[in-house]
C-alpha cells in the first residue's frame, strides 16, 4: 500500500468518509478546522451530508438525528466545543447510538489557548455528559493511528451502540506524517432500529426517556453490562521496553512519542526505562500494568488526571510519581529523559 | 368532504396523558390527519421535543426520534439531510423552541431546511408547573413572574413566527389557534401548507398554534379557550406571514421577482448535486 503525506486533521477526515461516514456536521474551532473544511469539500463526493452548524449544541444534535436515521455520522471539535456536546453525548448514550466524535485537544480551562494540551482526559474518560454516560476513548499518537482509530471507531461505535471518542491533540490534528489509507467501504445498511420511516413494519422509537424508575434501573443496568463488557474486550494499549524496566513511563497521545524518546535517552543514561503507551483511555488499559517495574511515571499534557488511572491500575503495588506540563507546553523528550532520570534516583531505582 | 368522525390512521390508540381541557390533543390530531391525507406515514419520522408534548412520540404511529430540550430542529436536520426523501417534523412547546431552542429553529430557518416545525404556543411552560415562558404575555402572572411579568424586569414576549417569516429559507410561516371548530379548520389548514413546503422542496414549514393550559392558567377549559381567544389572540395575530407556494407556482415560471429567490434556493438546501460541480 502506498503512503501520502497528509495533515491528520486530513487523514482523520480522508478515513472516515473511507470508513463509510456519510454525515458529518460540525462548527468551527481551532485546531481542527481542517476536518469540516475537507468534509465540505469531499463528503458530498462520496454521497454524503455536510452542514455547518450555529454551533456545537446543533452539530450533536444534527448527529443524534442521522445517527438515528442509521447512517455512520461524525462531528469534530477541541475542548470548548466538546463541552457543549456533552449535553447531546448523553443523550445519544442514553438513546444508544452510535457515532464518533474527535476532540482535537487544546488548552484550558475557559478559553485557555490553542495550543496542544491533554486537558479534556478527565471530560472524555469521566465526563460525557450528565448521568450514567460513558463511551469508548481512543487516544492516538500518530497520523497514521488516527488513520486507523477512525477507522475502527465507527465499527467498535455500531457494535456497543454508544458514542466513541477519538482524543488527539492539536499536534496530530495539524502535523503532517505519511500515512497508507485504507481501502473506501461502503457503508453498512440502516440497523433494524433505525427511525427511517414506518413502511411495511412497526414505528420505531428512538429516546432515552425512562419515567419509571424501576425501568430506566433496569435501562442503566443494560448499559453497565455493556460498560464492563467493554472494560473486559476493548483495552487497548503499545508497551515499549517494558519487560526488564525498573521505571515505567505511561503517556498517551503526542506526548507518548516524546517519552518513547526519553526512555530511549534514559536507557543511555543507564536508567532502565520502559513505556506503557493507554491507546484506550476509557476503557483504562489496566490489564497492561500486569508488570512490576518498582516505579511507575504518569507523564501528561494536563495538571494531573490520568495518574489518578495509573494510580488505580498500580493499585499500591509500587509508587507512583507524576509529570505534566499544560497549557500548551509540550515537553521535549530531553526534558522527560530527565524527570525519568531523577523520578529513579528519588525512587531508590539504581542508575 | 372533511372526515369528522374516526381514529386517523396515524394517530395511535391510546389513552392521551395530556391534563383535561389541554389542547394538544386537537393538535395531535390535526397533525395525524395531514400526515393521512398526504398519503405520506410510512415515509415520515418525528421528532418530540421536551415539555408537556415529549411523549408525543407515543401517540403517532410514525417513526420518532425524541430530541433534547429545544435541540429539536437539529435533530430534524440531521435526519432530513441523509433522508432527503422523507417527511421530517417537530413538535415543540414555547420553552423548548422559542427560549432554550431559539438558536436551533432560528438557523434551521435560516438554512431552509426541508422540515415542518408544529411550534405548539401555550404562553407558559406546562410540564414543570407554569413557570414563564418567552412568549408569556406582559402582566401575566406565572410562577416565576408571581405578580405579573413586567416588561422592564421579565422582558417583552416573542413573536416566533413573525421572525421566521423574515427569512429567505422559510417557505411557509402561520399562526392560527385551536379555540373554536372554525379556528381548529384554518389550523389544519395551515399544517397542510407547512408539510406541503417540505415535500414540494421549498423550504422549512412552521405553523403556530395557540393553545391553552387550563391547569397552569389556573381556569376551566371553558375560560382557558376564552382567554386566549381575548388575549392571546390579540397579542399574536392569526394568519399566514409567508407562503411561497404561490411563487412557486404562478404563471411567471421562468424566473419571478430578481435572480435572488432561485440562488437561495439553490444553496439552501441539498447539498448533493450542486455540490457535484465543484472540483
Amino acid at each position: 500500500m502506498s503512503r501520502i503525506l497528509m495533515k491528520g486533521n486530513e487523514a482523520l477526515a480522508e478515513a472516515a468518509i473511507r470508513a463509510g461516514c456519510r454525515a458529518y456536521f460540525g462548527y468551527p474551532i481551532t485546531p481542527q478546522n481542517e476536518v469540516p473544511e475537507y468534509m465540505a469539500a469531499h463528503l458530498g463526493e462520496a454521497g454524503g451530508a455536510f452542514v455547518q452548524a450555529e454551533s456545537e449544541v446543533a452539530a450533536i444534535n444534527m448527529i443524534y438525528g442521522a445517527a438515528g436515521a442509521g447512517v455512520r455520522a461524525m462531528t469534530t471539535t477541541s475542548g470548548p466545543g466538546f463541552s457543549l456536546m456533552t449535553e447531546g453525548i448523553s443523550y445519544l448514550v442514553g438513546s444508544r447510538l452510535p457515532c464518533v466524535i474527535a476532540n482535537i485537544m487544546r488548552g484550558g480551562p475557559g478559553l485557555g489557548n490553542i495550543a496542544p494540551a491533554q486537558g479534556d482526559y478527565f471530560q472524555v474518560t469521566r465526563g460525557l455528559g450528565h448521568g450514567d454516560s460513558r463511551g469508548i476513548v481512543l487516544a492516538p499518537s500518530t497520523v497514521q493511528e488516527a488513520v486507523d482509530l477512525v477507522t475502527l471507531a465507527f465499527p467498535l461505535a455500531e457494535r456497543y451502540r454508544l458514542p466513541v471518542v477519538i482524543a488527539a491533540d492539536g499536534i496530530l490534528g495539524q502535523m503532517m506524517e505519511p500515512v497508507a489509507l485504507p481501502d473506501p467501504i461502503e457503508p453498512p445498511a440502516p440497523p433494524e432500529w433505525a427511525t427511517t420511516g414506518a413502511k411495511d413494519r412497526e414505528r420505531r422509537i428512538i429516546s432515552s426517556i425512562y419515567l419509571e424508575p424501576e425501568e430506566l434501573e433496569k435501562h442503566v443496568a443494560a448499559l453497565r453490562e455493556i460498560y464492563l463488557t467493554i472494560i473486559r474486550d476493548e483495552q487497548r494499549w503499545e508497551a515499549y521496553r517494558t519487560e526488564d524496566a525498573e521505571i515505567v513511563v505511561v503517556a498517551f497521545g503526542t506526548l507518548a512519542r516524546v517519552a518513547r524518546s526519553a526512555v530511549d535517552r534514559a536507557r543511555d543514561l543507564g536508567v532502565w526505562a520502559g513505556l506503557l503507551r493507554p491507546i484506550t483511555l476509557w476503557p483504562f488499559p489496566a490489564n497492561g500494568f500486569d508488570i512490576s517495574p518498582r516505579c511507575w511515571l504518569a507523564a501528561e499534557m494536563s495538571a494531573g488526571q490520568m495518574v489518578d488511572d495509573v494510580r488505580l491500575s498500580v493499585n499500591g503495588r509500587a509508587p507512583v510519581e507524576w509529570y505534566g506540563r499544560f497549557g500548551g507546553v509540550v515537553p521535549s523528550p530531553g526534558e522527560l529523559a530527565d524527570v525519568i532520570v531523577s523520578t529513579a534516583a528519588k525512587e531508590g531505582v539504581a542508575s | 368532504m372533511i372526515q369528522v368522525t374516526g381514529r386517523p390512521r396515524a394517530l395511535v390508540d391510546v389513552p392521551l396523558h395530556y391534563c383535561p381541557g389541554c389542547t394538544h390533543g386537537i393538535i395531535h390530531r390535526l397533525v395525524a390527519e395531514t400526515i393521512d391525507r398526504l398519503g405520506v406515514r410510512e415515509r415520515t419520522v418525528g421528532v418530540a421535543s421536551v415539555g408537556c408534548s415529549v411523549f408525543s412520540y407515543q401517540y403517532f404511529d410514525v417513526d420518532f426520534q425524541q430530541a433534547a430540550h429545544g435541540r429539536a430542529p437539529a435533530v430534524a436536520t440531521g435526519i432530513k439531510r441523509v433522508l432527503t426523501d422523507r417527511v421530517v417534523f417537530t413538535y415543540q412547546g414555547d420553552g423548548d423552541l422559542a427560549s432554550i431552542g431559539a438558536a436551533e429553529i432560528l438557523h434551521a430557518g435560516a438554512r431552509g431546511e426541508r422540515i415542518t416545525v408544529i411550534f405548539v404556543n401555550n404562553a407558559i411552560y406546562g410540564m414543570t408547573g407554569g413557570q414563564m415562558a418567552p412568549t408569556t404575555l406582559e402582566g401575566m402572572v406565572t410562577t416565576t413572574t408571581p405578580k405579573g411579568r413586567a416588561s422592564r424586569v421579565e422582558g417583552t414576549n416573542l413573536h416566533v413566527v413573525e421572525l421566521m417569516a423574515g427569512l429567505k429559507g422559510v417557505a411557509y410561516a402561520a399562526r392560527e389557534a385551536v379555540t373554536s371548530p372554525a379556528r381548529i379548520h384554518k389550523a389544519r389548514r395551515a399544517i397542510e401548507a407547512a408539510f406541503r413546503a417540505q415535500i414540494e422542496d421549498r423550504g422549512l414549514g412552521i405553523v403556530e398554534l395557540l393553545s391553552t393550559c387550563p391547569i397552569n392558567w389556573g381556569m376551566t377549559p371553558v375560560d382557558a379557550l376564552a382567554w386566549c381567544e381575548a388575549h392571546m389572540i390579540p397579542e399574536y395575530p392569526l394568519g399566514v406571514l409567508r407562503d411561497t407556494s404561490a411563487q412557486k407556482e404562478g404563471p411567471t415560471k421562468p424566473k419571478p421577482p430578481g435572480a435572488v429567490r432561485p440562488k437561495q434556493e439553490d444553496t439552501a438546501g441539498h447539498h448533493g448535486e450542486a455540490r457535484h460541480a465543484y472540483p
